[in-house]
């Protein structure tokens, strides 16, 4: 690697917090977080942009919807129309109550399916692939930071993450 | 603080005036309308040239006053003529008269119920904060049990107004006027629990219990303020607790007593629990516009953005709640399609077309996309107009559960539905924000109190 990394590792999710503040205060990068399980706002502390899944979400829920009434509209009223419980299936719009649980349930599988696959390309994750954490115990117990060593003094920049709260801290080259 | 309040006590003295002035306005109208409507049913009658016959003449069996309105005159009224038989023309008029003599009463009691479930609704909204031990809310509290102060008043203008209906001097509900129940077989089977002495105690109850629970809570909640220990919040815990189990029961009951009855052979299991999501998100959405109105006049600076969302997500959330059991009742019932039960939608759908499908777009769609976005349940101005459009369309729903049994398809949103909403909603606000002022508006001595200012999303 071009670039010299610093992993810190913390062993505490508020400490974790207050470091990523203290550090981006102090000017430095941090390239990225591991941690056991999600942080509450750790992502508006390390600066990153508003996720924008919550819109694909929303998008794929349109179409799940548009999906649902083309379907019950191609099935139940145009191809073969039936008569059930006195309910002629001529027109869409006086057969719709009935189709409302579809059109539910559409949507739901729509937007969450496409959702989880959608955060899956964006975050570059696929059956099989290799882990990218650089430290087991980030599955299990602690959390590791990675800080952007780029051309700062590293003994000044280990000194200040020891400061934070960092309880073990590694030179990746 | 205090002097805030005493400024709020100026604001709103002027609320009690208009209420009067209402007052007097309902009851000129109210003389009004049985006057005016000898003369516009008389020319409803001219009009109708003697032509095609009713259509639904067949069905003859005279069920009550309300559901042999729905059937026979229902498409009656608009173009088939009914000049032929003398005889009919008069029961069908007699019968608008009914219907005509009811609307004044029927606009009253949606009215007055629709306030009333508020307070109702913010008592078991505060009430489950208590018993959940809820850390983001108690800097609401004080808007909460200001709200539920209408809980008293309310109680006893609807109470009034079922006696009124019990002594006969209207004809709300079909199931008091013996002369009906004497040819109703279906109602004679329900007497048992359908009878005035009977309905009487149970409303007595029902208002007499929440009453006194609102009463144990906001006595304790300010005796919380001076306590140095947990005694009285504790004491809050357990009486919230028991309001809620009280509550859920009677809460039930009382829509069978005072929504449902009004359709003496109609039932759904569920009515119960599709009133209580209306008043919960009725009194949600209160909550949060008194809070918006409160914070923006500089009263609740403890209150922060993170409050407001938590208002709007419930908002957001019961509405779709609310929905979900609108359609739960209606599909169900809309295709099974057996005859004495669709009776009371084909009604709504064929009389009540605008009220019954647009509060679909004010409950439902209206909220869902405006307040999806989580950042707009943040906007305060958003929340406000998402705020007033539910609560009219929760207005409309009480009034489409009221109207069709009580006046049939003589509806119309006039001057006495109006100026009854202006009424009670004067009444309303005047008795809330009179009660803003008793109390500090943030609560001391509770243990939560800190995590509250604190609170951050």
């Amino acid at each position: 690697m071009a670039s010299k990394v610093v992993h810190a590792i913390y062993r505490d999710d508020d400490l974790l917090l207050q470091a990523v503040k203290q550090i981006r205060e102090a000017r430095y990068h941090i390239g990225e977080i591991y941690c056991p399980f999600p942080v509450h706002g750790l992502d508006k502390a390390m600066g990153l942009a508003p996720t924008r899944l919550a819109i694909t979400s929303f998008l794929y829920g349109l179409v799940g919807l548009a999906v649902a009434v083309t379907m019950m509209n191609f099935i139940m009223i145009e191809d073969w129309p039936q008569d059930i419980g006195g309910k002629p299936s001529f027109s869409f719009i006086q057969n719709m109550p009935a189709f409302v649980p579809i059109m539910f349930e559409l949507t739901v599988f729509f937007a969450a399916h496409l959702m989880v696959i959608t955060f899956y390309m964006r975050s570059r994750l696929w059956p099989f692939k290799k882990a990218e954490n650089p430290d087991v115990r980030t599955t299990d117990d602690v959390f590791l930071m990675e800080v952007d060593a780029a051309n700062h003094n590293i003994d000044d920049l280990t000194d200040f993450l020891y400061k934070t709260g960092a309880s073990e801290i590694k030179l990746i080259e | 603080m205090i002097v805030g309040a005493i400024g709020l006590i100026y604001g709103f003295i002027a609320a009690p005036e208009t209420v009067e002035d209402v007052k007097e306005m309902m009851a000129s109208e109210h003389h009004g309308e049985e006057h005016a409507e000898e003369s516009t049913t008389a020319v409803n009658v001219e009009q109708l040239p003697g032509g095609d016959n009713v259509e639904m003449e067949d069905v003859s069996g005279y069920e009550s006053e309300t559901s042999h309105a729905d059937e026979t005159h229902a498409e009656a009224g608009a173009q088939a003529g009914h000049g032929e038989e003398a005889s009919h023309d008069n029961e069908h008029y007699e019968h608008i008269l009914h219907q005509l003599q009811n609307k004044p009463w029927a606009a009253i009691y949606v009215a007055a119920f629709f306030f009333f479930m508020i307070s109702l609704g913010a008592l078991a909204f505060y009430a489950i904060q208590y018993a959940a031990q809820a850390g983001w809310s108690p800097v609401l509290f004080r808007v909460m049990e200001a709200i539920t102060a209408y809980l008293l008043p309310g109680g006893i203008i609807v109470f009034v107004l079922l006696v009124l209906s019990g002594l006969h001097l209207n004809h709300l509900f079909v199931w008091m006027d013996p002369e009906v129940v004497a040819h109703d077989e279906i109602i004679q089977a329900k007497t048992a629990y359908l009878n005035v002495p009977f309905f009487l105690i149970r409303a007595a109850i029902y208002l007499g219990g929440w009453v006194l629970f609102r009463h144990l809570l906001r006595k304790n909640s300010i005796k919380m303020d001076d306590a140095t220990d947990n005694v009285y919040f504790k004491k809050n815990f357990k009486l919230a607790a028991g309001f809620l189990v009280f509550f859920i029961v009677t809460e039930s009951m009382m829509s069978w007593d005072w929504i449902m009855s009004l359709d003496p052979h109609w039932f759904s299991t569920l009515f119960g629990w599709f009133v209580f999501a209306s008043l919960f998100v009725s009194a949600i959405t209160t909550i949060a516009i008194v809070t918006i109105y409160l914070k923006s006049r500089s009263y609740l600076e403890f209150v922060n953005d993170s409050h407001i969302h938590d208002l709007a997500k419930f908002m957001f959330g019961i509405s779709i709640f609310w929905t979900y059991l609108w359609f739960s009742q209606f599909m169900l019932i809309w295709y099974s399609n057996i005859p004495e039960e669709v009776v009371y939608f084909i009604q709504r759908m064929e009389d009540y077309q605008l009220p019954f499908f647009g509060m679909l777009i004010t409950n439902f769609l209206f909220p869902v996309l405006l307040l999806m976005n989580s950042d707009y349940k943040r906007v305060n101005w958003f929340v406000i107009m998402t705020g007033i459009v539910i609560l009219c369309g929760h207005y409309l729903n009480v009034y489409v559960m009221v109207m069709p049994a009580t006046v049939g398809e003589s509806w119309f949103i006039g001057i006495p539905e109006i100026s009854a909403v202006l009424l009670f909603g004067g009444l309303f606000t005047f008795i809330v924000f009179n009660s803003l002022t008793k109390a500090p508006l943030l609560v001391k001595g509770n243990p939560f109190i800190k995590e509250s200012k604190h609170y951050h999303y």
